[in-house]
């Protein structure tokens, strides 16, 4: 942008680009603060520095660790949750294909017993990954099906288990403790499984996306995100909100609806992606 | 509730302003600073706020500080009131064509927003109403979309048509009028594929079927949790397609929701429903003002 010097209107504009990307005002303010702190420290004159200085600092925040993906190489029973509608049964698919192109043994379970058709669903996404689903019927008990998919899992000498789960509100009491229960089945029935439990959110969510990944957190111990619907014009900036409020990191973003559609997050992508 | 409600931020803001004649610049200024912070909070659109907050700014300086009321009461009223001019204060029906003409609904919108549950909401209600629906699956796209419409039409005990998945889109909604003429059906609802604004092929799909079918409402659907993009997917699906109300879903959770603020800012258009859960009865009327509340937080 225009800008010849590093002013209150650079600054707003800096402001501007974070709150329509999602940030929200408050990881906003403490990154502008910050932001403000470090060019007086370093003596930067040039707004162009600036903005490389801020661009690098989201990077370095947002930055995933080598071992974000060790679940991998393990044995793992990896836990899809979140809203209505955020992607996770499309999510599942996506992920349960991409590992299954590494030769890695895949089993799906389909926890999600109660939206319509959501098993029709998730069959029709095993076929196309080319791995094996436990589901039981619509209406019957998902902790029930967990514990069969477990079993399964352990079984057939499965390398990683996937399950989707229904889409449930992170306000609604009864919903979260069904969570809590299924994620209890998992830790009694298979406690030597590396776990990892993904919150999906949708990327154009604003603000509540970050009471969701608070409330999940709190039934499950999350360990990553996956940002979905990022192919649109959101930026899914909450990410941010998140990773400094809760410390967990996105793992994966959803670009599409196609099977390939899911990528290993990228720190530099995704904050280019923000100003641009 | 863990934060201060606005009103009492205002209150504290003018905590020392009793008494004064007349509002001042800085004073509402100050004030309009809480104003601004609450309606982003509730993710109402970056450029909605700055308008809104600048119409505002001008109505409010100057205003006499009437004896019953104190400046934070003064700034609330005038922002209320704006609330109002923006959101609308009159509830909005869906409208049907006269006497026993078909009236052809399309419901579109993002990915997973909750047209094809809504769809089946809209049925129920329709069909206690008197009225006699059908459902078209027009979403040849997801998997087992044909199935989930299928599903919750059977549960309302409202009859669904569908092709499968190897017709286009607008051949399926022209065999389906037909197929309501011959049944006397009143209403068709048309259940369409979740896409992007972007997605050019997939907006010239809704543009064809438009072309092709009297449509006599189109509704977009609108996830409440949506956060700064709602003014672009609004503005857009208005702009290619046209649209002639919207039903905001998920309103049952706890956010603010102020994407219902933008969409009526930048649209024009009415929020003539709100999703307040999953099951099929969960669809209510929408208020305006209580919208406006939600959103700033009082
Ligand atoms: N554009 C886009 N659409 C996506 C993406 N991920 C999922 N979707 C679409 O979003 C919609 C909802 O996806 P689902 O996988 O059914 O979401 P869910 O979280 O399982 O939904 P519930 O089980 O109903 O809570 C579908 O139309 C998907 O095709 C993505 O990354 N980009
Ligand atoms: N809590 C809640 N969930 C809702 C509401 N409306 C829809 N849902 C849920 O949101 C999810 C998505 O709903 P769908 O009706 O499949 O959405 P869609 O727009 O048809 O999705 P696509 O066809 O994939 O684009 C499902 O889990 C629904 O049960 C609502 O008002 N409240
Ligand atoms: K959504
Ligand atoms: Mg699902
Ligand atoms: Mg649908």
């Amino acid at each position: 942008t225009g800008f010849s010097n590093i002013d209150d209107d650079f600054y707003e504009e800096l402001e501007e680009i974070l709150i329509m990307a999602d940030l929200g005002i408050n990881t906003t303010a403490a990154i502008i603060t910050d932001l403000k702190a470090k060019v007086k420290e370093n003596k930067i004159k040039e707004p162009k520095e600036c903005k490389e200085l801020l661009i690098q600092s989201i990077m370095d925040q947002m930055d995933v660790s080598e071992t974000a993906y060790e679940f991998e190489n393990r044995k793992s029973i990896v836990l899809l949750i979140g809203v209505n509608g955020v992607g996770k049964t499309t999510s599942v698919g996506k992920l349960a294909g991409q590992l299954k192109d590494k030769g890695k043994k895949v089993i799906v379970a389909a926890a999600d017993t109660f939206r319509a058709a959501a098993i029709e669903q998730l069959t029709e996404w095993s076929n196309r990954a080319g791995v094996d689903i436990i589901a039981q019927q619509e209406g019957s008990d998902p902790a029930a099906v967990i514990y069969d998919a477990v079993t399964a899992a352990k079984a057939r000498n499965a390398d990683v288990l996937i399950c989707d789960t229904a889409g449930r509100l992170h306000n609604k009491k009864n919903l979260m403790e069904e969570l809590k229960k299924i994620d209890r089945v998992i830790t009694r029935e298979f406690p030597d499984a590396y776990r990892e439990t993904l919150v999906v959110l949708d990327g154009t969510t604003g603000q509540n996306a970050l009471a969701q990944a608070k409330q999940f957190n709190e039934v499950a111990e999350i360990t990553g995100i996956i940002l979905t619907k990022l192919d649109g014009t959101a930026k899914g900036g909450i990410a941010i909100a998140i990773q400094s409020e809760l410390g967990v990191p996105v793992k994966y973003i959803g670009i599409g609806e196609h099977i390939d559609d899911l990528q290993k997050f990228n720190a530099k992508d995704f904050v280019n992606a923000l100003f641009n | 509730m863990a934060f201060d409600s606005l009103s009492e931020k205002l209150q504290n803001v003018f905590k020392n302003l009793r008494g004064k004649g007349r509002l001042s610049e800085a004073d509402v200024t100050t004030a309009l600073k809480e104003v601004k912070m609450a309606l982003l909070e509730a993710d109402v659109n970056f450029k909605v706020v700055k308008n809104f907050i600048k119409t505002v700014q001008e109505r409010a300086v100057g205003q006499d500080v009437m004896s019953s009321l104190t400046p934070g009461q003064m700034v609330i009223k005038i922002v209320n009131e704006e609330m109002v001019n923006l959101m609308g204060s009159e509830t909005t029906e869906i409208a049907f064509k006269a006497g026993n003409d078909i009236t052809v609904i399309l419901m579109c919108g993002l990915q997973g927003a909750g047209k094809t549950t809504t769809t089946a909401k809209l049925a129920g209600k329709f069909k206690s109403k008197g009225k006699k629906p059908l459902l078209v699956a027009c979403d040849i796209y997801r998997p087992a979309a044909i199935e989930q419409l299928k599903i919750n039409g059977d549960k309302q005990g409202v009859p669904v048509f569908s092709m499968g998945d190897k017709h286009k889109p607008v051949n399926i909604a022209k065999a389906a009028i037909e197929h309501a003429v011959k049944n006397n059906h009143n209403v068709v609802i048309l259940d369409t594929a979740g896409r992007l604004h972007i997605d050019e092929d997939m907006m010239n799909e809704l543009i064809e079927i438009k072309e092709n079918i009297e449509v006599f409402q189109t509704i977009l659907v609108v996830d409440a949790m949506t956060g700064q993009d709602a003014v672009n997917v609004s503005e857009m699906f208005n702009n290619k397609i046209g649209i002639d109300g919207v039903i905001i879903t998920k309103l049952d959770g706890d956010t603010r929701g102020g994407a219902a603020l933008s969409i009526r800012a930048v649209t024009g258009k009415p929020i003539l429903y709100a999703g307040m859960g999953e099951k099929l009865t969960d669809l209510e009327q929408f208020y305006p003002d209580r919208m406006a509340s939600r959103i700033l937080g009082m």
